[in-house]
C-alpha cells in the first residue's frame, strides 16, 4: 500500500460514530435496502464490525469511507441472508410467453440502463448523501434543529417542547443551519 | 417596510408552510426592493427543493442512543 510520507493517518473515535455517522449509513443503507428497521440494524452491526476489527484500520482512509465498506459488506450479507431463508437463490425468468413475442431476444426484456427513472434514483441518492454530508458538518444544535423541523417534520411546538426553548430560538437556529447547509452544498447543487 | 431579518424569518418560515399570509405579503413586498433577500429567498426554495427530492432519513435521538449503549457494551 502507498502511503504519501508526511500524510496525517486517520483514527478511529468510536464513541462519536453514531453523532457522526449513523445518519449518513442509514440514508445509504435505506436506499440500498428500502426498509427502515432493516437499515437500523444493519447500521448497528456496521459498527459492532467496526469495533471488532478497528485493529485492520489502515488509517489511509477517512472513518467514514471505511464504515461505509463495512455496510457495503453488510448489505451484500443481508441479501445472502433473504435468499438462503428462501432456501435458494433464485433466478425467476418470466420469458415472454405471448406468442408475438416468440424467439424474442431475452436481453430485450432488461432493465433499460438509460432510463430516467434509474438515474433519478441514483442522482437522489447522490444527493440525499451530499446533503446528509453538510447536515453532518453542522453545529449540534442546529444538526438536531434542523433534522427535527425538515427530516422528522415534526411540528414547531414539538420540536421547542423537547429542546426547551421558544420558537423564536429555533427559527433562528434554522436559520444558521439552512445559510450554512447553502455554502456547504454551493459548490455542486447550487449553480443557478 | 420590513427588515431584512424578518423577512429571512419569514422565508424560512414559509419554507415549513408557517407563514401567514399577511406575512407572505410583507416578504414579497421586501423582496421587490431587496436584491440580497431576493437572492436569499430563491436559494431558500431551492434548498427546499433538494431536500424533498433528497428524501432523507434519520434516527431519532432515542434509536441513537439504544445504539450508543449497544455499543458501549461492545467496548
Amino acid at each position: 500500500m502507498y502511503i504519501k510520507s508526511g500524510m496525517t493517518l486517520h483514527k478511529l473515535h468510536p464513541d462519536t460514530w453514531v453523532d457522526h455517522y449513523a445518519d449518513y449509513l442509514f440514508n445509504y443503507a435505506i436506499a440500498r435496502v428500502n426498509d427502515e428497521e432493516v437499515a437500523k440494524d444493519l447500521v448497528q452491526e456496521t459498527f459492532f464490525a467496526g469495533l471488532k476489527s478497528a485493529k485492520n484500520f489502515m488509517g489511509t482512509a477517512t472513518e467514514r469511507t471505511w464504515l461505509v465498506a463495512i455496510l457495503k459488506r453488510k448489505i451484500i450479507d443481508h441479501y445472502r441472508k433473504i435468499n438462503s431463508k428462501k432456501g435458494k437463490a433464485e433466478v425467476r425468468i418470466n420469458y415472454n410467453d405471448r406468442s408475438e413475442s416468440e424467439g424474442d431476444w431475452l436481453e430485450e426484456q432488461v432493465a433499460d440502463p438509460f432510463s430516467l427513472q434509474e438515474n433519478d434514483a441514483l442522482e437522489n441518492e447522490e444527493l440525499g448523501l451530499a446533503i446528509q454530508d453538510c447536515i453532518d458538518k453542522l453545529p449540534e444544535k442546529q444538526h438536531l434543529a434542523f433534522t427535527m423541523k425538515t427530516v422528522r417534520g415534526l411540528s414547531t411546538e414539538d420540536i421547542c417542547n423537547e429542546l426547551n426553548i421558544n420558537p423564536s430560538n429555533l427559527w433562528v437556529m434554522i436559520h444558521r443551519a439552512r445559510t450554512a447547509l447553502m455554502g456547504c452544498l454551493n459548490e455542486n447543487w447550487f449553480k443557478l | 417596510m420590513i427588515s431584512c431579518e424578518e423577512a429571512s424569518q419569514i422565508c424560512n418560515k414559509s419554507q415549513y408552510r408557517e407563514a401567514s399570509l399577511y406575512e407572505k405579503i410583507k416578504l414579497k413586498f421586501h423582496i421587490l426592493f431587496c436584491a440580497s433577500c431576493a437572492r436569499f429567498s430563491k436559494k431558500n426554495k431551492k434548498l427546499t427543493s433538494l431536500c424533498e427530492e433528497a428524501d432523507l432519513h434519520c434516527l431519532t435521538e432515542q434509536e441513537k442512543t439504544t445504539i450508543k449503549k449497544n455499543i458501549k457494551e461492545q467496548l
